[in-house]
């Protein structure tokens, strides 16, 4: 069992995007949804800083009397990561926003309902524009 | 949690520990940047979009049954895989085996800056950092076209949101030059310690939205119109791929910051600085924008 220490950030990572997954996919409310995969997302950020660290490593900043330094490489990938993240948070968000504006909701189940309703409405309408034009 | 509020909160504080995990296993650029726009920007974002919808979320109609055993089983599934990943800080784990020893051992003789996360994001790994530039900047465009672009003279809220609020003016003015200095500071230190461009942009958007919040908007777009705002993010892509263009003119492949001047290592400083700077602009403008966008609007009953 002597894996645990060094395997715990990953278990950690697998709950916090497990958490993320399962505000996804079972919470209706669309702003939830949103932040689920932000969650989900940040634990990915995690997993990937977790590889890049080197027992006994610094910060990868070159400096004197430090021969050890965390890998930058999943460094400079996560950094970016983040704000390309906020930034499709927004266009998500936006779409939200126009949703709310569109169906009066941002319930999942409320606005499938509507578009049932509508669906079935204009079936209706097509159907009576044949029967009278027949 | 029924109160959206609660949780976008509490998404704050998360965001807020993971940059004190990224401080801890030594990725200081990351963290900072997780504290910037985690923390920070995301949580207004969120914020101003409840105020267009609804604080409320409906009560549960589903069983959680399914997706929970939907979560448990992948869930089990990825525990089972981490049993064969290299241990935290292991040494001969793949990922510090294939291109990091060069990066740490010659980025300072290549590229000539001691800060070799800013080495290899604009110089090594130039061409993927414009490429996310790009992605923000469609992000950002995207926004703008559902949200629809800045207008000139549109009925502006003259007072803020939240009221007047003297002390929190008094303390907003105190803090706000030093929030500027330091984004100015963070871009242009970047390549001696933890900072660059995506940091700055950030920190000097989240100074002029903090602005926004309590001056009121009026007050804030007299500093920066925001009809600007696309433009510099648009001019902060051209810089970018400006200085990929004038390498490839003078013969190098694109982005090969060496041919900007006759010193290799002059050039790699140089072509980082602007590269950088060019990030920062669109950045800065791209989040300003959007947060205008999404605070600018008015929501409907």
């Amino acid at each position: 069992m002597s894996e645990i220490p060094g395997l715990f950030n990953y278990w950690v990572v697998v709950f916090l995007m497990m958490a993320g997954f399962y505000v996804v996919i079972s919470q209706g409310n669309l702003v939830k949804k949103l932040v689920g995969l932000g969650l989900f997302q940040a634990s990915v950020f995690i997993l990937y800083i977790t590889m890049g660290n080197l027992s006994g490593g610094q910060a990868p900043i070159v400096s004197q009397g430090v021969f050890i330094y965390s890998n930058p490489l999943p460094h400079v990938l996560i950094l970016t990561a983040i704000v390309v993240g906020v930034a499709t948070t927004a266009v998500g968000l936006a779409l939200v926003v126009r949703i709310h504006e569109a169906y009066g909701t941002v319930e999942e189940d409320e606005i499938h309902a509507r578009d049932m309703a509508d669906d079935e409405s204009l079936f209706e309408e097509n159907r009576d524009g044949e029967e009278s034009g027949r | 949690m029924r109160d959206l509020f609660g949780v976008v909160m509490l998404f704050g504080v998360y965001s807020l520990l993971t940059a004190i995990l990224f401080m801890d296993l030594d990725a200081v650029d990351v963290a900072f940047t997780e504290a910037a726009v985690g923390a920070g920007v995301t949580t207004v974002l969120l914020l101003s979009s409840l105020r267009l919808t609804r604080r409320w979320e409906a009560p549960p109609r589903h069983n959680p049954l399914v997706s929970l055993l939907v979560v448990g089983v992948t869930g089990a599934a990825l525990v089972y895989a981490t049993l064969d990943a290299p241990l935290l800080g292991d040494p001969s784990a793949p990922v510090h085996k294939h291109v990091a020893p060069h990066y740490l051992q010659l980025a300072a003789e290549e590229v000539g800056m001691p800060n070799i996360v800013t080495a290899v994001l604009a110089s090594y790994r130039g061409y993927d950092t414009f490429g996310e530039t790009l992605v923000i900047f469609t992000a950002g465009l995207a926004v703008l076209l559902l949200l629809g672009f800045p207008e000139a003279r549109k009925s502006r809220v003259a007072s803020s949101a939240i009221g007047d609020q003297v002390v929190l003016k008094v303390v907003v003015k105190l803090l706000i030059p030093l929030i500027l200095l330091y984004a100015l500071y963070v871009q242009f230190h970047g390549d001696f310690g933890a900072g660059g461009g995506f940091q700055a942009g950030v920190i000097f958007a989240t100074g002029l939205i903090l602005y926004d919040m309590v001056f009121g908007g009026a007050v804030a777009r007299g500093v920066i119109p925001a009809s600007w705002l696309p433009r510099l993010a648009a001019l902060g892509v051209l810089i970018y791929g400006g200085v990929g263009l004038i390498s490839m003119l003078a013969g190098k492949p694109f982005l090969d910051y060496s041919a900007l001047s006759t010193d290799p290592v002059r050039g790699q400083h140089l072509g980082v600085l602007l590269v950088e700077l060019g990030v920062g602009i669109t950045v800065f403008s791209i989040v300003l924008s959007i947060f205008h966008a999404l605070s600018g609007r008015k929501p409907q009953s």
